[in-house]
């Protein structure tokens, strides 16, 4: 039913992401389907890596460690962005074309009075593409 | 994962820059973000470095809230602040910024020039076309609005007024020994002294601070702020608290020093709206300008760098190059193209009497001026600098500083002497001296009101200043919050509208308490530590340059 997920990480925060990279998992599992993990990423040194080139280098070494979980082949897809908090929704509009997509997981918070000033990612993505999008919200309705 | 290999290949623009070959990494453990604050607080996340964060804000909240409610007991203080300071430290300004030169064209000559910002076998991000003009759009701002006509016009009148004293002190504002009657020595005069603010001293200064930030951020992996340059003197201290001190000093800076531009730019909008359409000037206009600036400066945060302040810069400079090119062709056309050129001689000329920080006579001119000018360069040097660095990567260093240093240098000439000129050659060609007894804020309406079309330039001039605000503003606030959140550019977006709002504060609450000269005192006084700040910086550069491999 769906040939490639796109699954976006958040490398520097991947305690945040947890329940939607077991979703996307389950899934790749379940209809066999391609999963490429997209990292957005800055020319400046930040807390994941300090170039582009060992971001990505990172992203890689966490999707070979993601496909032992799931044994789905897998690619990763990393951009550049000046602006990454800005740009996101952007960027992910743009990856889900150039990578064929057709299911995005993506994890999101819960709806929150500020959404109306800032949206959040996950809703605007789903409002401006026609491919599926499942968000995956924190387990406890608290937080 | 020959996947992921395949994707690379067929998509090679994806982000990938080309492998950047071998560059002097500094091994640290410190992770950038460790010592952040993340939470959640009314409702808005936030990812702030704890100690650099709260104490910047609460002193700066503390200073505004203490200006505004102490309106009329502050304005004295200030003063009595700019005046002690200008008259004790010019030599120190001066001196500095002499360095910070002289550095930058020293590294030009040496074969440390040839080090890449970015790796031995970094790519540009931007082509020669694009670099230059954000080169040129950082440079540009509000400062060249409101001094583009009003600078040269006075220092070529003071200049032409001579030399007066009393009990033996010089009480004249002219640059150096003046000209007194001699109406081609003071237009040569007043242009070089304009230029010599606006030329070398600030480039050399944005340069040396964009270099370190590049250098120590690109080539050895430590974080985009400034206590990362002072790494070959503190080591792992700068993750401290004398790392803490340099980025506070830096936020310092940066929001007074950006605060003094908004205030100038809300001064001029103001006397432009009023001169233009009767809007009365007074301090609620400006109040409620500030108001509505920052709140489309919000709006601008909101949609980010590429949406938000990019369009805008690309919008004002296209904007400000219409300017010109209508002051080039309706004005002097000749003397404009003739002046280009005999100015920038004349600056050559003066450069080394202008840029003598010792045994000076003409204190009215380097206190006032060159002082307040080279401490405002500086307090902005971080915000410049760290915009410069951002684009610069893929560069050598020699090409970068030939760029920095070169470019807008001639730009700013260029500029000087349309705007500037022209005011000029209407009270020497055709006795108007209306420009030369306007205010400074009305002296650019005024030059323009003699040429034809008045009521679309004034208009323009108008809607460029407060542009120039709301992209000062954008800019300057992401700036700050990134030294303020440990380095991070992509920290939540509530940070940076938080800054967005305090300098629109200050703003106001330095315009409300003592107006231009509180404005100055500010810039002035922050400018002060971070001067020595930098100076330590030079050494940390060359140290850092020295361990860098060299293209060949």
């Amino acid at each position: 039913m769906f040939k490639k997920i796109l699954v976006p990480v958040d490398l520097a925060h991947l305690e945040a992401i947890g329940r939607s990279l077991t979703a996307s998992a389950d899934l790749a599992r379940h209809y066999g389907s391609e999963v490429c993990y997209l990292g957005v990423t800055t020319s400046t040194p930040g807390s994941a890596a300090r170039s582009p080139e060992e971001y990505e280098q990172r992203l890689r070494e966490f999707a070979e460690q993601q496909a032992k979980v799931h044994g789905q082949a897998v690619r990763v897809h990393c951009v550049n962005s000046p602006d990454p908090v800005a740009d996101l929704d952007d960027v992910l509009l743009k990856a889900i074309k150039e990578t064929d997509t057709d299911l995005v997981v993506m994890s999101t918070h819960l709806p929150k009075h500020l959404d109306a000033v800032i949206p959040a990612h996950g809703g605007k993505v789903a409002a401006h593409t026609d491919v599926s999008v499942f968000l995956v919200r924190p387990e406890d309705h608290s937080a | 994962m020959s996947e992921s290999n395949n994707e690379l290949e067929e998509n090679p623009s994806v982000g990938v820059p080309a492998p950047e070959g071998p560059s002097d990494l500094i091994d640290t453990d410190y992770v950038i973000g460790q010592d952040n604050v993340t939470a959640t607080k009314f409702g808005m996340d936030l990812d702030l470095h704890g100690k650099v964060f709260t104490i910047s804000a609460l002193v700066i909240l503390f200073f505004v809230i203490l200006t505004l409610a102490l309106q009329d007991s502050v304005a004295p203080v200030f003063d009595g602040m700019r005046v002690w300071l200008t008259s004790n430290m010019a030599w120190f300004f001066l001196l500095s910024a002499n360095i910070f030169v002289l550095l930058a064209v020293a590294l030009i000559f040496t074969p440390l020039g040839r080090v890449r910002i970015g790796g031995a076998h970094a790519s540009p991000d931007f082509s020669y076309g694009g670099w230059f003009a954000m080169l040129f759009a950082a440079g540009m701002g509000i400062g060249l609005m409101f001094y583009g006509v009003s600078e040269p016009i006075t220092h070529f009148g003071t200049a032409l007024g001579g030399t007066t004293v009393e009990d033996g002190v010089r009480t004249d504002w002219a640059p150096l020994g003046a000209a007194g009657g001699d109406e081609q020595a003071a237009v040569s005069l007043g242009m070089a002294a304009t230029i010599f603010h606006w030329g070398l001293h600030p480039w050399g200064i944005y340069a040396v601070v964009a270099l370190a930030l590049a250098l120590f951020s690109f080539n050895k992996g430590l974080p985009l702020t400034m206590r990362s340059v002072f790494y070959p003197l503190l080591g792992e201290r700068v993750w401290g608290w004398p790392g803490h001190v340099i980025d506070i000093l830096a936020v310092f800076a940066t929001l007074f020093g950006l605060a003094t531009s908004l205030g100038l730019g809300a001064q001029q909008a103001t006397a432009g709206l009023e001169y233009l359409f009767g809007i009365p000037a007074g301090d609620t206009t400006m109040v409620l300008l500030i108001m509505g600036i920052t709140a489309v400066a919000l709006l601008s945060v909101m949609l980010g760098v590429d949406k938000g302040v990019q369009r805008l810069s690309q919008l004002n400079m296209g904007l400000a190059f219409l300017l010109l090119a209508f002051v080039v062709v309706v004005g002097p056309t000749l003397l404009i193209a003739t002046g280009f050129f005999e100015y920038l001689l004349a600056y050559v000329t003066h450069l080394p009497a202008l840029s003598n920080p010792f045994g000076r006579e003409d204190a009215n001119f380097t206190q006032g001026w060159t002082a307040f000018y080279w401490a405002w360069w500086i307090s902005w040097s971080p915000f410049v600098g760290m915009f410069i660095a951002r684009v610069s990567r893929g560069r050598t260093v020699r090409e970068f500083l030939i760029a920095v240093l070169v470019i807008p240098t001639l730009i700013s000439v260029l500029w000087m002497t349309a705007l500037g000129g022209t005011a000029i050659e209407q009270f020497l060609g055709e006795g108007f001296t209306g420009v030369r007894e306007a205010a400074l804020e009305l002296k650019l309406f005024v030059m323009l009101g003699e040429l034809p079309l008045t009521a679309i330039t004034s208009f323009v001039g108008i809607f460029l200043v407060i542009v120039f605000f709301v992209t000062s503003s954008d800019s300057g606030s992401l700036v700050i919050d990134s030294i303020t959140a440990g380095g991070k550019v992509d920290a939540p977006k509530p940070q940076r509208m938080f800054w967005a709002i305090i300098e629109g504060a200050i703003a106001i609450a330095l315009l409300l308490g003592g107006g231009l000269g509180a404005l100055q005192a500010a810039s002035i006084s922050t400018g002060l530590p971070f001067t020595l700040v930098l100076l330590v910086a030079c050494y940390a550069v060359i140290r850092g340059l020295m361990s860098e491999p060299r293209a060949t």
